[in-house]
């Protein structure tokens, strides 16, 4: 699996360091919204497609990415850097 | 000053190994800058660290990513967005900067004495890093003075291309001893010589 650093260029996987589910919505660190943190930590979408992942080009330039991977084909759709945090729009 | 000692000085042997019966195709050498320093700007200094590293150094880094430069006593190169490692054959190059890269525009981190730098040269320079690391070194995509990062087993290397066959491998000094025997396994099979 290659991954494309926006910085690096086409990478192996090896290079990379998956940093979890790019769906999250992390709560405002004084919220009380137990409902909001519980979803934070446990609710993940799971999806049988296209799924928002951060990754880190740990054995590269270092960068944290927005990464749009098919989880049932591998194939990466798009590559972000993470700092802008916006989201990277899946492609269906 | 005191004097610095290689980490790879118990397992240098200057002369030719390997199978050079046929030619020595490639050369391995410690080059042992005297200062070698990472600098990063903070998100939109970027412009500014690059033109500090110029008024210091007289390097015009190329924009874009993993752009580079060297003049043979001094070399620069991007190797993350918005870093740079900047490299002098004498020492004291990080008080050079001192008054240049200030607070406001980004940090400076002297790591002399935490890499070693090894240069590979040779006809065969780009087939034997070829086994180490998974990037193409062929020369349209690994323009001359440009740097990338990547690893080797946990190794972290910055490699710069100082010339058409020649490039110079910035790896941690802990890790160096390791890195360089391997290095002269891999160019045993096309004669290689330690200078």
């Amino acid at each position: 699996m290659l991954i494309t650093c926006p910085y690096c260029g086409p990478r192996d996987v090896i290079e990379f360091t998956y940093q979890g589910d790019g769906n999250r919505e992390r709560p405002q660190p004084a919220s009380q919204d137990l409902d909001a943190w519980n979803a934070y930590v446990y609710d993940r979408l799971n999806p049988a497609g296209d799924h928002n992942e951060i990754w880190q080009h740990s054995g590269g330039c270092r960068a944290h990415l927005r990464v749009v991977r098919n989880t049932l084909t591998h194939e990466i759709l798009s590559t972000a850097f993470a700092r802008g945090g916006h989201k990277t729009e899946s492609r269906s | 000053m005191v004097e610095r000692q290689s980490p790879l000085e118990p397992v240098y042997h200057p002369g030719s190994h390997g199978n050079f019966e046929h030619g020595i195709d490639v050369i391995l050498s410690e080059t042992r800058p005297g200062s070698i320093l990472q600098l990063a700007a903070w998100p939109g200094e970027e412009k500014r660290l690059m033109s500090g590293i110029y008024k210091v150094t007289g390097l015009a880094l190329p924009d874009g990513a993993g752009g580079g430069v060297s003049n043979g006593a001094k070399s620069a190169f991007g190797f993350a967005p918005g870093k740079f490692t900047v490299v002098d054959e004498a020492e004291g190059l990080a008080s050079a900067f001192t008054g240049v890269l200030t607070p406001s525009i980004g940090t400076l981190t002297d790591l002399s004495h935490g890499r070693t730098a090894i240069r590979i040269a040779g006809p065969k320079a780009e087939w034997v890093l070829a086994k180490f690391f998974a990037i193409d070194f062929a020369l349209p995509a690994f323009p001359l003075g440009a740097g990338r990062s990547t690893n080797h087993h946990d190794i972290f290397a910055q490699i710069q291309r100082s010339s058409a066959d020649q490039f110079d491998i910035y790896v941690f000094r802990s890790f160096a001893r390791s890195f360089w025997k391997a290095l002269c396994h891999a160019s045993e099979e096309v004669g290689y010589e330690v200078q």
